[in-house]
């Protein structure tokens, strides 16, 4: 019977996830958005949204539905193709690579085994996106954002794939899923108490390939006007601003798996502990945001190249030196 | 090349007549005049090579007013007002200039409890001045939510200033032998809580801002001037204390009462952006000492003096009086031929002078920093064009 009906099984299943993974992105943006401004409301000692809805709740899908209303524009002499290219390849990868990303113990579209190289590799394609939409636009200002931010992501890779190396030697997978359930479900068992230093190493890198502060140098509105998407308005802006929201979720993410446990809590294990997790470091993004000032770009690069990467590259060695012993 | 034509012809006067150096692989980009950190309408004019500037030229203009042809056609009095409008951060420093021109021309007696209250005022719009400073020049560089304190502290003293002066941004507060209402018990007493209250908010500014890493590093050796530049454009106020000159007209050409009270001029010898900086956060500071010693000896009496000319017409003379303000000396300098209305006034803006040196500061340094520098410079910009 099974030979008659041939149903593609894994295809089917890829669908349902990325239909699943783009509403959970589009969800995320909105809280994500409504949380960012309230957060600054309360830390500024203002209110923050109020007006739409109950608590301002339904001002970021007033937001959205104003994006949506605005003109599509080109600029004068940029090269529409490259312009509206941009910020679809900015949203795709932000997309993709959640299928890869253990939600819970039964909630994960593909299980593979190269998970984290497709998540790392995948958000490196934004840079790509940033350049080329900083290029488009024919804009001084978007073409300066778009060379900081190449500089800034290309520099923070390499301390982001060193700090994660020493997690690899440990559990010998590249598979998120045996990643998160090969620590315990206390605390104590997480990686974060194992390589504290890689953690923290990770975390900047995490700020630094997101554009967040105090690394939001491609967009830095106090030099750049508004950086790379100076010119956009409209819905490119707002996949722009989609993506951003959406490499910080994946950010989370990934340090929740790699390094507190993903969805392993000391009761009841599962999705709740590791959404859970994610908002609590999405929180701290956001609390650093509205606290520091901007870094300079040559300070920014030194961090990167005269602190992060030797660091990184002794707390390997170190690693492999333990594990061998 | 129809692109290199184009371009040619794109732009107006200024970016056309712009002088590039002889190198090719440079970049000119025009900052502002709309751009969210020149603070108003000032253009600068940019030659850059990646993110180093090496030329820097500001366009000025934008918000010229005539402010001092206004004067010539109209009354002494009836000029005051203007003055609010030209630095509309400290207008009170203004309008003193002004009104203590005409009282120096016409040698006017102004009672002591007037001088008191001029003080306390200028004092308190002072330290608004510079809260607000203090909270833009940190969102240039990046972090938002100082903003929000400076102005929760600066809200209370435009609360207190509203109720004596009657608004709280353009204050015309000052009267040719006096000033235009008495303050009030309740005037003392909300002055002192604010005082105590800033006292308390230094501490937390300090903690916050001025010893956070980033924010030390983003200003310490960053737009170094030293004090030949200063002397060479004219530059005043906490720009030259940040250079390591004690000159501050309260000390140098005391007017007023300012001679009567304990402060200190705060100076730094480090030039740099952070010299500037921790100037300004001491003046709050000074501002606070001035105004508690102030109302501690505050006499009673009258606060205007009841035979001043209401419609002067001084003899012909020219005179020149100074004040200090949040920027540095504002002068007026003011000729009289006999009638109603001034000859010719000629004011003296401390902006000006100060954005005079940001071209040569500016050279060789990133963008980043060329931001830092101009917003430690202080500028406003309706009193650089007037």
């Amino acid at each position: 019977m099974m030979d008659l009906i041939f149903f593609p099984w894994q295809l089917f299943v890829i669908f349902v996830g990325l239909a699943g993974v783009m509403a959970f992105v589009g969800l995320n943006g909105l809280l994500l958005v409504y949380l960012d401004r309230k957060i600054a409301g309360f830390i500024q000692r203002r209110v923050g949204p109020y007006e739409v809805g109950p608590q301002g709740i339904l001002q970021p899908v007033a937001d959205g539905l104003k994006l949506l209303g605005k003109q599509i524009f080109t600029p004068k002499g940029a090269d529409p193709a490259l312009y509206w290219l941009a910020p679809m390849i900015s949203i795709t990868p932000a997309i993709v690579v959640f299928i890869a990303i253990p939600f819970g113990p039964n909630l994960q579209v593909i299980n593979t085994n190269v998970g984290l190289i497709l998540i790392l590799a995948f958000t490196g394609i934004n840079v790509l996106a940033l350049c080329l939409g900083g290029w488009a636009s024919q804009n001084k200002y978007a073409l300066l954002g778009a060379a900081r931010d190449i500089a800034q992501s290309v520099a923070y890779e390499i301390p982001l794939l060193l700090s994660v190396l020493p997690i690899i030697f440990l559990t010998g997978t590249f598979n998120l899923f045996d990643i998160a359930s090969g620590q315990g479900a206390w605390p104590w068992q997480w990686y974060i108490l194992h390589q504290p230093v890689a953690f923290l190493i990770f975390f900047v890198c995490i700020l630094a390939e997101t554009n967040r502060s105090p690394f939001d140098l491609p967009e830095g509105e106090s030099e750049l006007t508004a950086g790379f998407h100076t010119d956009y308005s409209g819905m490119a802006f707002a996949l722009f601003f989609l993506a951003e929201y959406s490499y910080m979720v994946i950010g989370s993410c990934l340090i929740a798996t790699i390094f507190l446990g993903g969805f392993q809590g000391p009761i009841a294990s599962g999705a709740w502990w590791f959404l859970a997790k994610v908002y609590i470091l999405l929180l701290i993004m956001i609390w650093i945001r509205w606290t520091f000032p901007r870094l300079r770009f040559d300070q920014l690069l030194n961090i990167c190249w005269k602190w992060m990467i030797p660091i990184a590259v002794v707390n390997l060695l170190v690693t492999l030196a333990v594990i061998s012993l | 090349m129809d692109l290199d034509r184009r371009l040619a012809s794109s732009g107006d006067f200024y970016s056309q007549k712009f002088q590039t150096t002889e190198r090719e692989d440079t970049l000119v980009l025009n900052l502002g005049p709309q751009h969210p950190s020149t603070h108003g309408v000032l253009r600068i004019l940019l030659e850059i090579d990646g993110e180093y500037i090496v030329r820097a030229e500001p366009v000025l203009g934008y918000i010229h007013r005539m402010h001092e042809k206004i004067a010539e056609v109209m009354t002494y009095t009836q000029f005051a007002p203007y003055t609010g409008r030209i630095d509309y951060l400290h207008p009170l420093a203004w309008g003193w200039s002004h009104i203590g021109a005409v009282e120096r021309l016409m040698d006017v007696q102004v009672p002591e409890r007037a001088e008191y209250i001029r003080v306390i005022t200028c004092e308190l719009n002072r330290i608004s001045s510079h809260l607000l400073w203090w909270g833009a020049y940190i969102n240039d560089l990046g972090a938002f939510t100082p903003f929000f304190y400076a102005f929760d502290d600066r809200e209370i003293i435009s609360d207190i200033l509203q109720r004596i002066i009657g608004s709280r941004l353009t204050f015309s507060f000052y009267r040719i032998g006096g000033v235009a209402t008495d303050i009030d018990d309740r005037f003392v007493s909300e002055t002192r809580e604010f005082c105590n209250r800033m006292k308390e908010r230094l501490k937390m500014y300090k903690a916050l801002v001025t010893d956070n890493f980033i924010f030390r590093n983003r200003l310490e050796g960053i737009g170094e001037i030293p004090f030949e530049t200063c002397r060479k454009y004219g530059a005043t106020g906490p720009v030259v204390r940040g250079s390591g000159k004690a000159y501050d007209v309260r000390r140098s050409e005391p007017y007023s009462i300012y001679d009567r009270f304990d402060f200190e001029i705060p100076v730094y010898h480090t030039c740099d952006a952070m010299g500037r900086y921790l100037v300004r956060m001491d003046e709050i500071r000074e501002s606070i000492k001035i105004i508690e010693q102030a109302l501690d000896a505050l006499p009673q009496g009258e606060c205007l003096n009841r035979k001043a000319p209401k419609r002067p017409k001084p003899p012909p003379n020219d005179v020149y009086f100074a004040v200090e303000g949040g920027r540095g000396k504002v002068g007026a300098h003011l000729v009289s031929d006999g009638g109603r209305s001034p000859y010719r006034l000629k004011l003296r803006s401390p902006s000006y002078s100060n954005l005079s040196l940001f071209s040569e500061v500016a050279q060789g340094t990133l963008i980043a920093d060329a931001i830092s520098i101009l917003g430690s410079l202080d500028l406003v910009i309706p009193e650089i064009d007037r």
